[in-house]
């Protein structure tokens, strides 16, 4: 079989494996989202926690409620890092240092999981699965409390209230991201990946000499790494580590994992707003993005051309051969179309066009079909926005779902399209302007601008994957990126919980045929274009300079 | 019963003699070049940055004009720079000149307006006395006397006398009208001219707040604030700026190291970003509001907000009164239907002799009908002889000829059917039962039944049945179909009984009617609409309607209504023609479409701009920059020239589409977003590539730039 053709394969087994849990799995997160029971496990969790889960909140009590545990999740992983060395279980590494402590935190609290740290020789046991592999866990279920809240935004009615955060996110854990990991851990396990407790193994080379080889919960983390498109490698090789990621087979289930909540969310946001074809609508936005993002991906890939690429059947330099140029391309566009940021390949290594593409999935805002919850979310602002260019080309003032987009609404939508692409390009600006910086870099020329320019757009649209080839370890990098993800997770928030409290006030406007139809395909096309068009437009000039300009002199 | 005003059909001439209403359709205002170079000193005027600081992105132009203009100085053997700041101060202007045409548009009406707002000398009533005060010090509450030949000095209502009254001031409109005290033609406007009689009149209103203040404020754009919807996108737009300040901003340190710092001076960033931010909407927004309310201003309607006009787009329920606006004022004869052993020409025979004598509007379309349908000429009261005619009156409710016809006397009548029934009775004739049942069918129908009868040398006896209907107008049909396929319903509103009522909605086409409306009734459909999320439109003219027009979200009074009415109203109609609050529906669709046309078309503009301008810029840096080059530009200076100058090029080509606005036809949502989408969603991407190229060849063409 050719290797194309293999990668053809592998994607459409991919979409027909995501296609069979779609309707099962976004139904089963609506009800849990709609239910008034509660499990005993999660009684206890509240009573733990001293919430009450039958309160109503408005927007801003539910914002606290976000901000309020991500900040203590921020405190209490920087915490557990800064005292790695003297807590047990910890294979006797050190603590970590205040720069990179701030850094890891921010980073697996904002669902980024930017890694500036070696996996496999900084962190133990305590701190893996005890800090970060619960991180990955919660900050990917208030990813999806946030996505649902706005939801709840338009499916109901002259009320500002969005639900109960504590409730919200304890479903979101127990119910939800619990269950998928257990099964996609045995899962992982059957197809070689480790799981174990077990320390550091000095383990002979073939050519000489000796290498550590760390075990650990290897299997739990990596699922839930990949389902709650969190990214943070067990290992610094992430998924293209072989106990991480051992096969084609686990390779293209990791790909299944990242992309199968986000793509079943539009069919839970079709089910609460009640009706399954506004779903459809935006699956196809997601899904038509995804899949021209893929092909265009594995083109540029399999089609680099000279002796060297031909020999290996394309740009082979920086991908595994296990999982050849098909995988590793499925793996880039899906890891970092969704926040995920987990790596099978080292996007540096991919061609000009190729790393333009991971960066564009990556600026586009991560919406297609984007991180758990932050990628449904994102897409609804982007609708809010094409909805009200358009919805005044059918003579009307704009509304989405029954609900009018007025001064207010464009307002907390204007400013979220607003926060990713300043962070982006001033942190990149100020980063090129100064000498320090620009002293990681290990290319020169449009490759090394695209070391810095991925590093900030990853961080701040909480992708956490690493373009490779910059030396990410500096205090500059730890605390600007880590402000960036902060900022990038947690503003945007903000905005979609003020814009939710503002739709879930707002009685509905009934459907006639004036109204502008966004569950047909007309509406798909032009949500995918101005989405283009907008992020194309802000990021052509950074994207000309790194990637195009490297890209086209190939 | 009702007790609504029935609304007046619109005078002879009035605005169904209007071409752009004759067409049926939203049409455009005109648009003359000339109107450019006229408002050429409101543009420059219109630089003042306190003006300017009003639309984001035009001042974002201006500061990069001073940017530009200082840098050029500084540098002035720079032919480039000059270039530039010269372009973007045209951009500038060019932006200016668009509000400054539309406001200009206003102005010419608003000094007519002003003519008719001479000092008048009020006669003010001092318990009996009159005296001679200016018309500016009068206050609410005045009374005041006005003769033939006085200038009406200020709103009020007449509460005594009747006067016919010269309203052209207003409403442009010659045949004088009736006001009168009491009832609904009670109100009279400042400015207006009494033609006849004598009234007096109660001020209503404070002097520099009459109706006519108020038109001047709204047709010069003094009263203009924005409206919800023009306030959000210009957040859009702001934000969109924003993002394309940040885009340019950082792209310097980004251009250092890159190694084309010389490339990206501070003339040629000031130009990407001035391409790059929406210049054209931002541009012409304001004006696109301005000619949204020109145009309901050219239908003689008076919008009192921006607001109402944007309410109008959105409008899902349009309220229509029966009389005047679906069908015609009267009733006509729709039909003769003969009894058993009379011929349907007999009977049009019989209806139209006895119908001679009756000159009521109801009696003269019996006499067309027989025409039209029985081609029987309409014979004169003199022609025949030995007639003698039996006029029609309220009391007897008949009319009829007695004719003495070859020596045998044939008398003819015809009438309200109980009358009919009494005059057979009486001469021992008797009713035969198909004419009663034929009564009972037109009753069905929703039509008004009247017998024909004869007494000749036979006896008395009914000869038939005359159909009266309510006539639908002509097309509405057709018009409450296209608003269904726009997803307006309509409701017609009527005093007639409920099966009166159905019949005519039937017929007409209206979706639901409310039939025995009482104004109560109203208010209570209009509350239960907008419970609904429905945007409701109505018109109205009583004070009995002012409580309704005031709840509904698009209330147009008629001129010829009381003063509550047009205040409780957010539009007043000029011209007193309800079925024109179709076309206010049309015209704020229209100002939308247009407003969200020229944002998509302005954005997709940026595609290109960036083909022009980034090989331009980085070309020298990465050669392979230069591949993007798809427009094959001549130079790099010729390249951002000739971005630039399109920039601001379409912003003047596209005025008369601001003003004139885009074509717009009655569609489904879907329709029309994808032809608006064709047009401007991919016209905007594709022109700027032809447009960019153009001005590059005819650049090159000057020595030293090619």
């Amino acid at each position: 079989m050719s290797p194309v053709l293999a990668g053809v394969l592998q994607l459409l087994a991919l979409i027909a494996a995501l296609a069979l849990s779609y309707r099962p799995l976004g139904d089963y997160m609506a009800r849990v989202y709609s239910s008034d029971k509660h499990l005993r496990v999660e009684k206890w969790i509240y009573k733990g926690i001293g919430a009450n889960p039958g309160v109503e909140m408005r927007w801003p009590a539910y914002l606290r409620g976000v901000l309020a545990f991500s900040a203590a999740s921020v405190l209490f992983l920087y915490l557990l890092q800064r005292l790695q060395g003297s807590l047990p279980g910890s294979l006797g590494f050190v603590s970590i240092d205040p720069d990179q402590a701030f850094n890891t935190a921010a980073s697996f609290v904002a669902n980024t999981n930017w890694q500036s740290y070696y996996g496999e020789q900084a962190m133990g046991h305590v701190v893996q699965t005890g800090g970060l592999a619960v991180q990955n866990f919660v900050s990917a279920a208030v990813g999806i409390a946030v996505a649902v809240a706005l939801v709840r935004g338009f499916a109901r009615s002259r009320t500002g209230e969005l639900g109960n955060f504590w409730a919200d996110l304890v479903r979101g854990t127990v119910r939800i991201l619990l269950p998928i990991a257990v099964i996609g851990a045995l899962v992982l396990v059957a197809c070689g990946a480790i799981q174990n407790f077990a320390g550091i193994h000095e383990v002979g080379q073939f050519m000489g000499g000796s290498q550590q080889w760390n075990g650990g919960a290897v299997a739990s983390q990596e699922v839930i790494k990949e389902l709650g498109t969190n990214g943070g490698g067990y290992f610094n090789a992430n998924s293209a580590h072989p106990f991480e990621n051992p096969n084609p087979l686990s390779n293209l289930f990791e790909v299944y994992l990242i992309l199968v909540i986000p793509f079943a969310l539009t069919r839970t946001f079709g089910r609460m707003v009640g009706s399954l074809k506004q779903g459809y609508a935006i699956l196809g936005t997601m899904a038509t993005i995804w899949v021209v993002f893929t092909g265009l991906m594995m083109w540029t890939e399999f089609a680099h051309n000279g002796p060297a690429f031909d020999l290996a059947g394309g740009a082979m330099e920086g991908k595994e051969t296990r999982f050849g140029i098909g995988g590793s391309s499925i793996f880039a566009v899906a890891t970092t179309l969704t926040s995920t940021g987990a790596v099978n390949s080292f996007h540096s290594s991919y061609t000009g066009f190729g790393g333009g593409i991971t960066m564009l999935g990556m600026q586009l805002g991560e919406i297609a079909p984007g991180g758990v919850g932050s990628g449904l979310y994102g897409m609804l602002i982007m609708a809010i926005i094409a909805v009200f260019i358009a919805g005044l080309m059918v003579g009307r003032t704009p509304e989405y779902l029954g609900k009018k987009i007025g001064t207010r609404e464009i307002k907390f939508a204007a400013c979220y399209i607003l926060i990713t692409p300043a962070l982006v390009l001033c942190f990149t600006a100020v980063a090129m302007a100064l000498d320090t910086p620009s002293n990681s870099m290990t290319n020169s020329g449009a490759h090394g601008f695209s070391e810095i320019l991925y590093a900030y757009t990853s961080g701040a649209n909480n992708n956490g994957s690493a373009f490779a080839g910059l030396n990410a370890d500096t205090q500059w990098f730890n605390s600007t990126i880590g402000i960036a993800m902060l900022l990038g997770r947690f503003l945007p928030m903000v905005f979609v919980l003020a814009l939710a409290g503002s739709l879930a006030e707002q009685k509905p406007v009934p459907e006639t045929a004036g109204t502008l139809r966004t569950e047909k395909p007309l509406f798909t096309g032009l949500l995918v274009g101005t989405i283009m068009i907008i992020t194309g437009l802000t990021y052509f000039p950074a994207l000309a300079l790194g990637p195009l300009a490297e890209g086209l002199a190939a | 019963m009702s007790t609504i005003t029935p609304t007046r059909p619109p005078q002879s001439g009035a605005p169904s003699a209007r071409p752009a209403e004759a067409a049926g359709r939203v049409g455009g205002g005109l648009f003359d070049p000339k109107q450019l170079v006229k408002s050429f000193p409101d543009a420059m005027k219109k630089l003042d940055p306190r003006v300017m600081v009003k639309s984001p992105v035009m001042f974002v132009v201006l500061i990069g004009s001073l940017v530009t203009t200082v840098l050029a100085v500084k540098n002035p053997g720079d032919w480039f720079g000059w270039a530039i700041t010269v372009w973007l101060w045209l951009t500038t202007i060019f932006a200016n000149l668009a509000e400054a045409v539309a406001e200009g548009r206003g102005k010419a009406q608003a000094d007519t307006l002003r003519k008719a707002k001479t000092d008048t000398v009020a006669r003010r009533l001092i318990g009996k006395n009159e005296e001679r005060v200016p018309g500016t010090e009068l206050r609410i509450g005045d009374l005041v006397v006005c003769e033939a030949g006085d200038i009406i000095p200020g709103d009020g209502d007449v509460v005594e006398g009747v006067a016919s009254v010269d309203e052209s001031a207003i409403t442009g409109e010659s045949a004088p009208v009736i006001r009168e005290s009491g009832g609904d033609r009670c109100a009279v406007t400042g400015g207006t001219k009494v033609l006849s009689d004598r009234i007096v009149v109660k001020i209503t209103t404070k002097p520099g707040e009459t109706f006519i203040d108020r038109m001047i404020n709204l047709v010069e754009g003094a009263a203009r604030q924005k409206t919800p919807n023009e306030i959000a996108l210009n957040i859009l737009l702001a934000s969109l700026t924003i993002v394309f300040l940040l885009a340019v901003v950082t792209l310097k340190p980004f251009a250092i190291y890159a190694g084309a710092d010389k490339q990206t001076s501070m003339i040629v960033l000031t130009a990407l970003l001035v391409c790059l931010i929406p210049t054209t909407i931002g541009a012409l927004l304001s004006a696109i509001g301005i000619a949204g309310m020109d145009r309901l201003v050219q239908r003689n309607v008076l919008a009192m907000s921006g607001r109402a006009v944007e309410a109008a787009g959105d409008v899902s329920t349009l309220l229509l009164d029966k009389t005047g606006t679906i069908t015609l004022g009267n009733r006509q004869a729709s039909e003769f239907a003969p009894v058993a052993g009379t011929t349907e020409a007999e009977l049009a025979d019989a209806a139209q002799l006895s119908s001679l004598a009756d000159e009521t509007p109801e009696g003269r379309s019996i006499v067309v009908l027989a025409k039209e349908k029985y081609g029987l000429r309409e014979r004169h009261q003199g022609e025949l002889a030995h007639a003698e005619w039996v006029e029609f009156t309220a009391q007897t409710r008949m009319s009829g000829v007695d004719l003495v016809e070859d020596g045998v006397e044939r008398k003819v009548r015809k009438g309200a059917t109980g009358s009919v029934v009494a005059w057979v009775k009486e001469r021992g004739g008797s009713v035969s039962e198909d004419a009663q049942a034929l009564t009972d069918r037109i009753s069905q129908a929703g039509g008004t039944p009247l017998l024909v009868a004869l007494e000749d040398d036979k006896g008395a006896r009914v000869l038939g049945v005359i159909h009266l209907k309510d006539v639908v107008k002509e097309g509405m049909r057709e018009r409450f179909d296209e608003l269904r396929r726009m997803g307006i319903k309509t409701v017609m509103i009527t005093g007639d009984n409920p099966l009166t009522a159905k019949a005519i909605a039937e017929e007409a086409g209206v979706d639901d009617f409310l039939a025995e409306a009482t104004p109560e009734d109203k208010m209570a459909l209009i509350k239960r609409e907008q419970a609904g999320g429905k945007l409701v439109a109505m018109t109205g003219d009583g004070t009995n309607d002012a409580p309704a027009l005031a709840q509904a979200d698009v209330g147009v009074a008629m001129n010829t209504g009381t003063s509550a009415a047009k205040e409780a109203g957010n539009m007043v109609d000029l011209d007193s023609n309800p079925t024109k609050l179709i076309e206010i529906v049309e015209i704020g669709k229209q100002l939308l479409i247009t407003r969200g046309a020229l944002t998509t078309f302005s954005i997709a503009n940026d595609v290109a701009k960036y083909f022009a301008i980034i090989p331009a810029m980085f070309a020298v840096a990465y050669p392979s920059l230069d591949k993007l080059n798809i427009m094959g530009l001549a130079s790099p200076e010729s390249a951002i020239l000739s971005a630039v100058i399109f920039n601001a090029l379409i912003i003047i080509a596209l005025v008369p589409l601001a003003l004139k606005g885009v074509r717009y036809r009655p569609s489904s949502a879907d329709s029309m977003l994808r032809r608006n989408l064709g047009i401007y969603g991919l016209g905007g991407l594709v022109a700027p590539f032809i447009g960019i190229k153009i001005i590059d060849l005819l650049l090159s063409l000057i020595p030293g730039i090619g």
